[in-house]
């Protein structure tokens, strides 16, 4: 068993152009990781992200795919050993989308695309990306699950759903293939500040004992420990970067 | 396709099932994998050791199939 990153391992965050994702691109790029940075529709944010990876002395690729698309976990995965030279040996399941409503009011279009987006996409590129990592006998996936999920938030019954179960399927793979040195984690945030959560109302935000929103960089903080070597006995768990939200 | 002897697929078999913990000694055509204490995780990654030597995609189906170290020699050696 090695808890050593092995050379040439790199790292692969989805939905990495903007907000949570793009903090954890370069928090990962600044622990050494080659970091490619997924993206759907913000070629330019990405290039961005890149240039300021490169800047700080690390590599970084954008790579365009739709995680929802069933063939994108081969094609980015074998894009990524292409322009970095290397096996995805961190997974950061980062993408996803929301489309709130009522329970009673959501349309299945809305459903299906919160589930397919937030928790398919985390499933199909866990599942091809444990072909090297247990080869490897190494490997690291974190997924980015919420607070809302374990806990209740009226309007996101969909959200909630696929977030609560992104952390049930991060204990079950963890467990499968813990023997084979891959950890497999979730972390999920509370209220960050972002484009994504601007519209969250004022009341949500007063719930948060830390009186506060959290900040990108200490969600992608979290990531960049699960991904590290220090954090080889840690896996099956979920860490909540919230502010006391949850407690 | 490749052309692959049974004795190179013997030995890609054999090495792959020391390497998940199996007792050299015990490894015959005979041996049951679960006497070997082999479990699915092993025979996932077996099947894709199988896939990367030897061109053979193993199926879920084609896994459940195979009970002793001969079944999964002859498996493969049917289909590379």
């Amino acid at each position: 068993m090695s808890d050593a990153r092995p050379p040439g391992a790199c790292a692969l965050v989805t939905g990495g152009s903007r907000g949570i994702g793009a903090a954890i691109a370069r928090a990962l790029a600044a622990d050494g990781w080659p970091v490619a940075v997924n993206y759907l529709t913000g070629a330019k944010p990405a290039a961005e992200v890149v240039a300021s990876i490169e800047a700080a002395g690390g590599r970084a690729v954008a790579i365009e795919a739709d995680v929802t698309d069933p063939a994108a976990p081969a094609t980015l995965l074998d894009a990524v050993q292409s322009a970095l030279g290397g096996p995805v040996l961190a997974l950061v399941n980062n993408a996803g989308v929301r489309a709130d409503g009522l329970a009673l009011s959501l349309s299945d279009e809305d459903w299906r695309i919160v589930l397919d987006t937030n928790l398919g996409s985390t499933y199909r590129l866990t599942r091809a990306a444990l072909r090297a990592m247990i080869r490897a006998r190494y490997g690291r996936v974190i997924s980015i699950a919420s607070v809302v999920g374990p806990r209740a938030n009226a309007g996101q019954a969909n959200y909630a759903a696929s977030k609560a179960a992104v952390i049930a399927f991060t204990k079950t793979a963890a467990v499968e293939v813990a023997r084979r040195g891959v950890t497999i984690n979730a972390v999920a945030p509370g209220l960050i500040a972002t484009d994504m959560t601007q519209d969250i109302p004022q009341a949500f935000r007063d719930r948060v004992p830390a009186a506060r929103a959290g900040t990108p960089d200490e969600v992608a903080a979290a990531v960049a420990f699960l991904a590290s070597d220090r954090a080889s006995y840690i896996t099956a768990t979920t860490v909540y970067v919230d502010g006391g939200l949850s407690a | 396709m490749a052309e692959h002897s049974p004795e190179q697929i013997e030995k890609v078999i054999t090495d792959s099932l020391i390497s998940f913990g199996a007792n050299a000694d015990e490894i015959n055509r005979d041996a049951e994998l679960t006497a070997l204490d082999i479990d699915s995780l092993d025979l996932a990654e077996l099947s894709q050791i199988i896939e990367e030597h030897f061109g053979v995609e193993l199926t879920s189906g084609d896994v459940a199939e195979i009970s002793t170290v001969g079944d999964a020699i002859d498996l493969v050696a049917e289909r590379a």
